[in-house]
């Protein structure tokens, strides 16, 4: 098994080599990077190419590492019991399995997306150690030991919010996604808008790189967002030309800038620009 | 098996473990990757180091074992005849060719060291990643004749740099040797934990009550969970007498901000006074008036100082005291309104506790501070959040 670049997903090689190594020492991959670099999408695309289904896990500040491994519902089993449901004398019933057991358990070898580890408590990969580790762990209230038939492909990411524990990292192999620079990035426009004017495509990533690299913004715009702004543009047609000539802020910038003090820089630069040319 | 190859990363401060080396000798075993250094490269990153921002110390590290370049610091003359014969095993015919181009070996080696000497003088501790201009004959790295540029034009230009040398990383590595568990430790007793938020504890008690009432029939009580409602506003002191101590505080900041939800940060230069930064490079354009602090944060907010209040009296106690400014009211001023406003302050001291008695102006802080400075230490730390969370600290003296 080789993953490498789809018609829909550019993937760099050292990221390629990484997840290769991933799936065959059967370890799971943390990838790290800029929001907007792809890392969600990675898993989606890894699944797609192998065939497998994917099981994703989002991570909220309140997620428990329990969660992922099953609920026991005692509250519903408390009302039928006072119901006197017949569905009481098995525990079992109360019992929902969580992302970690469906991912034990599947008949496939399925990819299983631990979305934006770091939003969840300071102690949540901690609790997960031995389960990424050994792929079993007990259920209490029934007894069964649930073990992994096949160790899934796990994948996990992070927006560095919070650092993760050593413990947890060792476990792990660690990419780190690098912003993409102009010649992949173009790649990954045309993979995303194949008959793209060659020369709108070239202004338009002047203008985003040339947006990147101010000082000061409060969110870069990145991969993601330069996406959408080209669909923008094509949508509203406007030609390589009307992008250079815009007075201030570039066209459709709402899909570029996010924040309004960004807003703000960038019209008030611009405006400083068009002031020292004339 | 790379075994000279881990000692090498654990040298340059990775710390890298038995685990992660076998878990890269299986993955070799398995010909993840085979005979292609720069995958190997990648591979030995993915599998050894798990931080980004330690991706810099991997890439020297790296470099080092592989170059067989020994970290000969500052006027380590490169023995000349080691880079000729090196060169010479190196160079293709046809590199010789457009060396000769350049004004034969001689002079390319004559220049690089003098090149070589400047660019130390220039940096004091300067390193041996010489220069990155586009037009140097010596490229990003020139310090090893493999990168050496010969000729700019051409597509041989991209191949000069390896990977490794490009150092893409080296921003990321601000933060140096930090997470320190013990000091995550003693910053965990500020984790003051407060109910707010929406019911989502099954509170059992309160349960068992109700459902008591209403005559065995089920009735849930939810209570709020808990939550880290600490607030903290780090002052720092940047620059000066402070550079030896900057170690220290990197731990303490990398510590601190990860331990907090709500954690704001600034910067202020000895004394505190008009105003103060978040950004030091951006320090002289994008300044913050400290009655804007006040304003801003609640009194409930925890002020914490990181200083070494090692400077001149007339810098707390003057007008125009200060050494980088005109300040029209005197740091202990400002010192003081802070202390009013904000209930719980305390001042952590990175200079040793037995240098505190040779320095007039750290009586002078300690003294404003109403007695709340502490080294920075563990029990310093300890003794300071323990103030910290006391119902009603002491306010600071007004004399």
């Amino acid at each position: 098994m080789q993953f490498s670049s789809t018609s829909s997903y550019i993937v760099a090689d050292e990221l390629a080599l990484a997840v290769n190594a991933a799936v065959t020492l059967e370890k799971p991959l943390l990838l790290k990077g800029e929001p907007g670099t792809g890392k969600t999408k990675l898993a989606e695309e890894l699944a797609a190419s192998l065939g497998v289904p994917l099981l994703r896990w989002q991570i909220k500040s309140t997620t428990k590492a329990q969660q992922g491994l099953y609920e026991y519902d005692a509250v519903s089993r408390l009302r039928d019991s006072q119901l006197g449901s017949d569905k009481v004398h098995d525990i079992s019933n109360y019992i929902k399995p969580g992302k970690l057991w469906q991912a034990f358990t599947a008949a496939q070898r399925p990819v299983l997306l631990i979305d934006e580890i770091d939003k969840a408590d300071i102690e949540f990969p901690n609790d997960l150690l031995h389960e990424l580790d050994q792929m079993e762990f007990h259920v209490y209230e029934t007894g069964e030991q649930i073990t992994a038939q096949q160790r899934p492909i796990v994948v996990i990411t992070s927006n560095n919010e919070k650092e993760l524990p050593d413990a947890f990292l060792r476990r792990c192999f660690f990419h780190y996604i690098n912003f993409p620079d102009a010649a992949t990035l173009s790649d990954i426009v045309r993979v995303h808008y194949p008959d793209i004017q060659r020369e709108l495509l070239q202004t338009a990533l002047e203008v985003f790189f040339d947006v990147r690299k101010l000082p000061n913004l409060k969110k870069k715009p990145s991969t993601s967002e330069l996406i959408d702004w080209l669909k923008l543009l094509l949508v509203e047609d406007i030609g390589p030309q009307q992008l250079r000539d815009s007075k201030g802020l570039m066209p459709m910038f709402g899909a570029l800038l996010k924040n309004e003090q960004d807003v703000q820089l960038v019209e008030k630069l611009a405006f400083m620009a068009r002031r020292r040319e004339s | 098996m790379l075994i000279e190859f881990f000692f090498c990363l654990r040298k340059h401060g990775l710390k890298t473990s038995i685990t992660e080396l076998l878990d890269l000798l299986a993955a070799l075993e398995q010909q993840v990757v085979f005979a292609d250094i720069e995958a190997f490269y990648f591979l030995a990153r993915l599998t050894l180091v798990k931080d980004e921002s330690q991706f810099d110390r991997f890439d020297r590290a790296f470099a080092e074992y592989f170059e067989g370049v020994e970290q000969v610091d500052l006027a380590s003359a490169i023995p000349e005849d080691w880079l000729r014969r090196s060169l010479q095993r190196q160079l293709s015919d046809e590199d010789k060719a457009k060396l000769q181009a350049l004004g034969g070996l001689d002079e390319l080696l004559k220049a690089f060291q003098e090149r070589l000497k400047e660019q130390q003088e220039r940096h004091a501790g300067g390193n041996k990643w010489i220069g990155t201009g586009g037009t140097s004959p010596f490229g990003a790295y020139g310090f090893h004749p493999e990168g050496i540029r010969i000729g700019q034009e051409g597509s041989n230009a991209r191949r000069a740099v390896k990977v490794w040398d490009k150092r893409e990383f080296r921003d990321l590595d601000t933060e140096g040797e930090l997470n320190n568990r013990t000091m995550q430790l003693a910053l965990r007793k500020l984790r003051k934990f407060a109910r707010t938020g929406s019911a989502e504890e099954l509170d059992l008690d309160e349960t068992i009550r109700a459902t008591s009432q209403k005559a065995g029939l089920l009735d849930l009580k939810w209570r709020p969970e808990r939550h880290n409602a600490v607030k903290v506003l780090l002052l720092f002191d940047v620059g000066g007498s402070m550079d030896d101590f900057i170690y220290e505080c990197q731990q303490l900041f990398a510590a601190a901000r990860s331990e907090f939800k709500h954690l704001e940060f600034y910067y202020f230069h000895n004394c505190v006074y008009e105003e103060v930064w978040q950004s030091n490079e951006r320090r002289f354009s994008e300044k913050t008036p400290t009655r804007e602090l006040i304003n801003k944060y609640g009194r409930d907010y925890k002020l914490i100082f990181v200083g070494d209040a090692t400077m001149g009296p007339y810098e707390i106690a003057y007008p125009g005291g200060s050494v980088e400014h005109w300040n029209e009211e005197p740091g202990q001023v400002w010192m003081r309104r802070l202390l009013n406003h904000f209930d719980n302050a305390v001042w952590l001291n990175p200079q040793p506790l037995e240098h505190w008695k040779w320095h007039h102006s750290i009586d002078m802080m300690h003294e404003l501070m109403g007695g709340r400075m502490y080294p920075m230490t563990l029990d310093g730390i300890s003794g300071a959040i323990t103030t910290l969370l006391r119902k009603s600290a002491a306010t600071a003296p007004v004399s």
